[in-house]
């Protein structure tokens, strides 16, 4: 054989470390400063009180915005009240439709808008926001607008009737697409609502607020309030309410059953969460291993239905940990506005806490740490992606909710033992399963006590499916038909 | 674990031959254990088409999009595979092999020239002193529809000819037909034939149809010698993809893990925009690293693509695209 004897082959680099590819912030136009909207009006806080919301990832401040006290919330639910007595509670539901129809549409139009607040208030990639977030947040809309005038097949026999004001309390991990969640459906069930978004992201709500007053919703039936921890026992203790929904911790889940004891207000809760994601020896491993990624560090752990607690069949937990760590290797950290960005900024200095606190109690308790080699930016509330191995069942961090992008992984050896450790928790959201048996994601399913079971997927969601909880992790159901029934009476 | 109604004398000959493929093996690979083919990692085909997609989402720009499209070219194996190739077509594509594109300064030359075993003599005295390899189609191109004496002729005389590099197709009707010793022994064989050129051996993976197989396909051509896997003859559609690829690739990865020996990756046919073959780039970053980021462990078999890249690479240097007329069709 002939030798070629020069080479020609080059070397060039091309790895991770890709260049820059912001997403430009020119589409995204935030006020110096933002009112409550009540009335279909923004209008100053009585409190004359306001407050900075920042960028998680520069710490610079983005806006401020009014801090409602409880007189404030009592023009909103007297708003709220008048639009159900005198224009909402009236309208035909076909006609409540179009507005609800129109919502969507101009979340649409305006998703670009969205997304980059999205990620500048909360810290999520833009990746995620403009592919997740925002597509969802307009298919909550479209999905319920078309229940409107349908109620009577949704629950066929029964004689149904809205509540009537509904106060809702939102949390920080997916500021626009929680607003989403609760709104579109008391609307379509002819509800009027008063909406709280987190003190930490309140732009993107604020910004909804904005298109529903150019939607020429009629005044009072959306009314957007924000404040703080004080600010939402106002909602949830005003006695003209009559429903109170709530998605977050588990502590304000528990301090809100206890205030609406004995008052006839309805409640739905969704609260924490410490999911069991179970690898079994037989399923597609890489796929298992990209599942793992996506249900522990999609939206920096801040999601209650994460899959926090690997568990993983002894025969390939070492081939599993392998990949793990190399695939840890190629996620991107950092600016959460640029395009490649796989990780962004922790929501806040707070939360940021919280989670060295457990990264401190992992290492106090013995369990081996790894984290993944990439750079973080020096400005803003960053964490690495975190494993933990070595990890018991008695650990506290394989107990409590962490909230951030941490995983703890345990071993497990048959399918009754790891049925047995993931039910052994408190909570009960969210679990996932892979295999390549049908039959054994069967068995799994019916015996895990949680709402909502990934099998060979993690982290899907869709308006058509209902999510929420067992145990500790909350009550009641949002999405899908199981949606509209929690906003009815039947 | 074979037919008991094949004769005795059959089995053991058999035997005896798998006995001494399996001898070659461990004098080439130092006691790599041979696993049990039915058992290959399966593959959930929407986890790896989600995943694949991810790729596409990540944003090439400045300084890594300009590294990423001069390693394009100088991955490509530049193919012409007709049965009306001359002497003629040879010598021109041979000649753009060397000169991509010679008012840009400063390119690579592309990685091989991959032709019919007829025309290796003529690219092999075309391209000189290069460095460009040439990469012969062997073992009765496309189909594999030919007994392994002949295959084995196709591929000593392709190499006697100069050939750097062996295409080789595997029998996609005995892979089905579940003879996975067979398809072992016609790799294992065709490898010995090959002496010291670097063996690719192509699945055809739109016959194979789904993940699974092309898995097991991967397992199979890597434990019995392949020094490349290749998707396709760029006869059959669909031809490369990119959940495919991923899925070799990630074959690659656990045969990598296993036996701490790299094999290479050429996906074939239907890449032919520059925007793709970055895509493909990330993929191979972000599946296998580094040290896979570079002609040796990479190729592109493909016939059109070259002169996208250019067109790309011009429009980065110059802020205009250039029409198609300014790049030679070969």
């Amino acid at each position: 054989m002939a030798k070629t004897t020069k080479n020609n082959t080059i070397k060039l680099n091309f790895d991770t470390k890709y260049a820059p590819a912001p997403e430009s912030k020119a589409s995204a136009k935030i006020d110096a400063k933002y009112d409550l909207f009540i009335n279909g009006k923004f209008e100053k806080p009585s409190s004359k009180k306001y407050f900075d919301t920042i960028n998680p990832a520069t710490e610079e401040k983005l806006s401020e915005v009014a801090d409602a006290n409880a007189a404030d919330v009592d023009k909103a639910v007297k708003a709220a009240r008048t639009a159900y007595d005198k224009t909402w509670g009236k309208m035909p539901a076909k006609e409540r439709a179009k507005y609800i129809y129109r919502i969507a549409r101009m979340i649409q139009e305006r998703a670009r808008e969205f997304s980059v607040i999205e990620t500048l208030d909360g810290g999520k990639p833009i990746r995620e926001s403009r592919d997740v977030d925002v597509p969802l947040v307009a298919n909550h809309f479209f999905y319920y607008a078309g229940w409107a005038d349908k109620l009577e097949y949704a629950f066929p026999n029964k004689k149904i009737a809205p509540l009537g004001v509904a106060g809702q309390i939102i949390p920080w991990n997916f500021p626009l697409l929680m607003a989403a969640w609760k709104i579109a459906p008391a609307l379509a069930t002819g509800n009027t609502v008063v909406l709280k978004p987190a003190e930490t992201t309140p732009l993107t709500a604020l910004k909804l607020a904005e298109i529903i007053q150019e939607s020429d919703l009629p005044p009072g039936v959306v009314n957007i309030i924000t404040g703080a921890g004080a600010t939402g026992a106002a909602i949830v203790n005003h006695p003209d309410i009559n429903k109170i929904a709530f998605t977050g911790s588990t502590n304000v889940g528990k301090i809100i059953q206890k205030a609406v004891a004995g008052t006839d207000k309805k409640v739905t809760l969704e609260l924490g969460g410490k999911a069991a994601n179970i690898i079994f020896d037989d399923a597609p491993l890489d796929q298992a291993v990209e599942g793992i990624i996506n249900g522990i560090f999609f939206n920096q752990g801040h999601v209650c239905c994460a899959g926090s607690r690997l568990f993983v069949q002894e025969s390939v937990y070492d081939t599993v940990l392998r990949k793990l760590k190399d695939r840890l290797e190629s996620l991107i950290v950092g600016d959460p506005l640029d395009k490649n960005t796989d990780i962004g900024a922790i929501n806040s200095k707070e939360q940021m806490d919280n989670i060295v606190k457990y990264l401190k109690i992992g290492e106090k308790e013995g369990l081996d740490m790894y984290q993944s080699s990439c750079p973080i930016p020096k400005k803003g509330f960053f964490i690495r992606p975190t494993l933990f191995t070595n990890v018991a069942q008695s650990s506290r961090l394989a107990q409590e909710e962490i909230f951030g992008p941490v995983l703890t992984i345990q071993t497990f050896r048959t399918d009754d033992e790891v049925i047995e450790k993931a039910n052994n928790t408190p909570f009960g959201l969210s679990a996932g399963v892979w295999t390549d048996k049908g039959s054994k994601i069967f068995n799994l399913t019916t015996k895990l006590r949680a709402g909502v079971i990934w099998a060979n997927t993690y982290n899907k969601f869709d308006p058509t499916s209902p999510f929420g909880g067992y145990k500790e992790s909350g009550y009641g159901r949002e999405g899908g038909l199981h949606g509209l029934g929690a906003y009815l009476n039947l | 674990m074979y037919p008991n109604y094949l004769p005795q004398k059959i089995v053991a000959t058999f035997l005896l031959l798998l006995k001494i493929t399996l001898k070659n093996m461990v004098a080439t690979n130092t006691s790599i254990a041979i696993p049990d083919f039915s058992i290959s990692p399966r593959i959930d085909q929407v986890g790896v088409e989600e995943r694949a997609s991810r790729f596409t989402k990540r944003s090439i720009k400045a300084e890594t999009k300009l590294n990423g499209l001069l390693l394009t070219l100088n991955m490509i194996d530049l193919t012409t595979l007709e049965g009306k190739d001359t002497k003629g077509k040879v010598q021109q594509l041979c000649y753009k092999a060397q000169h991509l594109h010679d008012s840009y300064p400063g390119l690579p030359t592309v990685a091989a020239i991959c032709v019919y075993p007829s025309m290796v003599k003529i690219a092999k005295q075309a391209l000189g002193n290069s460095g460009v390899k040439v990469a012969a189609v062997a073992t009765a191109f496309p189909s594999g529809q030919a007994p392994l004496d002949v295959k084995i002729r196709d591929t000593k005389f392709a190499v006697a000819e100069g050939a750097d590099e062996i295409d080789m197709v595997i029998s996609r009707g005995k892979f089905l037909e579940g003879e996975y010793n067979f398809v072992f022994d016609e790799i294992a064989a065709i490898k010995e034939a090959c002496g010291t050129a670097r063996l690719k051996v192509i699945l055809e993976t739109g016959e194979l149809v789904t993940l699974d197989k092309v898995r097991r396909a991967s397992d199979i051509a890597m434990y019995a010698g392949g020094d490349f896997i290749k998707t396709s003859t760029g006869k059959i559609s669909p031809a490369a993809t990119m959940p495919v690829t991923l899925v070799m690739l990630e074959a690659i990865r656990d045969f990598y893990y296993k036996t701490g020996k790299m094999i290479a990756m050429k996906p074939a046919g239907g890449i032919s925009k520059s925007k793709l073959a970055l895509h493909y780039l990330v993929m191979l970053q972000e599946t296998l690293g580094t040290a896979w980021m570079n002609n040796e462990w990479f190729r592109f078999g493909a016939s059109s693509l070259a002169n996208d890249v250019l067109m790309q690479l011009e429009k980065e240097r110059t802020g205009v695209y250039q029409s198609a007329n300014y790049f030679s069709i070969d």
